[in-house]
């Protein structure tokens, strides 16, 4: 079997200022273009998986490999899209969206390309349908709004590394579903190495080759789930019985980690009234 | 609208004028002597009568100020860096700038006397010396607490420390340092004017000492004004940059 462009072995990431670790003894392998999708309860660690991948975290044991570097070693322009908003307040949504390409050509090289740039940039915030935005500043827009130009600033720089944290959390159904379209064609056009951290299995499945499903914290993988269905997908798509099986699998086994957890709970707050 | 333009544009007037007209009032209402208390109309006619001797004075207390405040930027800024950005430079030296901006600065005047003579030296180095401090602080305060999300942001995109710190450290000190700007603006002019006081042979603090001595206390009095003056221009100065470069940090 061939090494994949993520390689997890049995990692464990415990913060530093707490007894209990976030995640434990993750195993999981993405190959070279492959998207996988981590869903779970809420605290279950997956958003500690995500920095992990993304180097800003380094295991507390077990194995953290990237693109076959060295554990440990700096990964390049990764495209994260992280879960809280991190918009620079005093660059407009433009600027922000330009950040990735200022790190990464230099400041040489981004002067010498500026005009391109900047016309990839406004393309790509046209297609988010954040066009009229590009030169209000960040906290002049809505929540979901600043999502989309989050999610502009991970895809701008086409990395080979893609980590999205719930990036469509604070968007309507129907933007979400659009949105779902977006990021398969971006990622069937360059296909970068993709993580998608969610909620929404529907999403999940949509997006995702393999679904690893995590138990309540500290997290662990109960299930993972190689997801056959063609590409492109489509909305309409999400409504046949085959995506729905899918869908209704991961449900009842997160319905299984909540109930162990839940069982858990019922027994703690019965003990009291025995005692 | 109306209302805003009455507060930011009128009021302070107003204010200020109201002040000069009780304080008229009371030195007329319990006839106080001129040589205690002049009059706000008496300080406008020696300001009007002396005015060339004013102006001088007044230009080099402006110089000695504004180069003892550039100076104070400088260090204060580079200094403030540091001590932001690593913890070792900041549990080094703050006990000793801690116990440095304890001491009084007055009497540190002398020893600059003694090491540059009397004049515009020690006045620079006065102003220098106490508006130095709070843009230390309030540099590294701004730098150290950078948002982590953004800092891991930065991160995962690979950027080196010197491009973290151009890209987010220093545009998100930004308002942190006006902040100390315009409290370093009026620190300096009490710096510049003290040691001008007690050892220069120019400068408002010189024409003051001058003036008291010959008990010509209306012409120590317009002194006072004119560095009050000085102070609240160079303050709006400050504020109207601040309000121009820093308008996202209050989202307006
Ligand atoms: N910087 C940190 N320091 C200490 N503990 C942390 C830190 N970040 C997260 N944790 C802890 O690690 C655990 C996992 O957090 P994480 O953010 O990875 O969860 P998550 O699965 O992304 O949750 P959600 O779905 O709510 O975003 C939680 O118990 C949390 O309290
Ligand atoms: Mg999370």
């Amino acid at each position: 079997m061939s090494e994949g462009f993520i390689e997890l072995d049995n990692a464990t990431l415990r913060y530093p200022r707490s007894d209990t670790p976030a995640v434990v003894d993750i195993s999981l392998s993405v190959p070279s273009g492959g998207s996988v999708a981590l869903v779970g309860p809420s605290g279950c660690g997956k958003s500690s998986v995500l920095r992990l991948i993304a180097g800003l975290e380094s295991a507390t044991d077990g194995r953290v490999v990237v693109g076959g570097d060295a554990p440990g070693a700096s990964r390049g322009a990764v495209g994260v899209a992280f879960q809280k908003s991190t918009m620079l307040d005093w660059r407009t949504v433009l600027d922000n969206v330009l950040l990735p390409l200022e790190v990464v050509s230099g400041p040489a090289g981004f002067r010498a390309r500026r005009a391109e740039y900047r016309q990839r940039a406004l393309a790509l915030l046209e297609r988010l349908g954040l066009g009229e935005y590009a030169h209000r500043y960040p906290w002049e827009m809505s929540g979901g709004m600043q999502q989309r130009a989050s999610l502009c600033r991970a895809l701008i720089h086409e990395p080979d590394l893609l980590l999205l944290d719930e990036p469509f959390a604070a968007l309507d159904a129907f933007t979400r579903e659009d949105l779902w379209g977006l990021v398969q064609s971006i990622w069937r056009e360059r296909r970068p190495t993709t993580v998608l951290v969610t909620h929404d299995l529907r999403e999940a499945v949509y997006l995702a080759d393999t679904v690893y499903v995590f138990s309540k914290g500290p997290g662990r993988i109960v299930h993972r789930e190689d997801i056959d269905l063609p590409r492109p997908r489509t909305v309409e798509g999400t409504f046949e019985p085959a995506f729905v099986e899918y869908v209704q699998r991961l449900r009842g086994h997160i319905v299984e980690v909540r109930d162990i957890d839940a069982g858990r709970a019922t027994t703690d707050a019965k003990e009291p009234a025995h005692g | 609208m109306v209302d805003w333009m009455l507060n930011r544009r009128v009021l302070p007037w107003l204010v200020t004028l109201g002040t000069f007209l009780l304080w008229e009032g009371v030195v007329h209402g319990f006839a106080i002597k001129t040589f205690i208390l002049p009059p706000p109309s008496l300080i406008a006619t020696t300001l009007a009568a002396q005015w060339e001797p004013i102006l001088q004075h007044s230009l080099q207390t402006l110089m000695t100020t504004l180069v003892g405040l550039a100076l104070a930027v400088g260090f204060g800024v580079v200094l403030g860096l540091a001590v932001g950005a690593s913890e070792k430079v900041y549990a080094g030296l703050y006990p000793l700038m801690v116990a440095f901006n304890s001491i009084p600065k007055v009497a540190l005047v002398p020893i600059l006397v003694i090491w540059f003579g009397i004049g515009t030296v020690p006045a620079i180095l006065t102003a220098f010396l106490i508006s130095f401090f709070p843009i230390v602080v309030n540099i590294a305060t701004g730098l150290a607490t950078v948002e982590p999300e953004l800092n891991d942001l930065m991160r995962s995109l690979g950027a080196s420390r010197l491009t973290v710190l151009r890209k987010v450290g220093l545009p998100r000190t930004l308002p942190y340092f006006f902040a100390a700007l315009k409290v370093a603006v009026t620190l300096a002019f009490v710096g510049s004017v003290i040691s001008e006081t007690v050892a220069a042979n120019a400068g408002v603090g010189y024409m003051m000492m001058v003036a008291g001595s010959r008990f010509e206390v209306p012409l120590v009095f317009a002194g006072l004004v004119v560095v009050g003056a000085m102070g609240i221009v160079l303050y709006q100065a400050f504020e109207w940059l601040e309000r121009r470069l820093t308008f996202w940090a209050s989202r307006g």
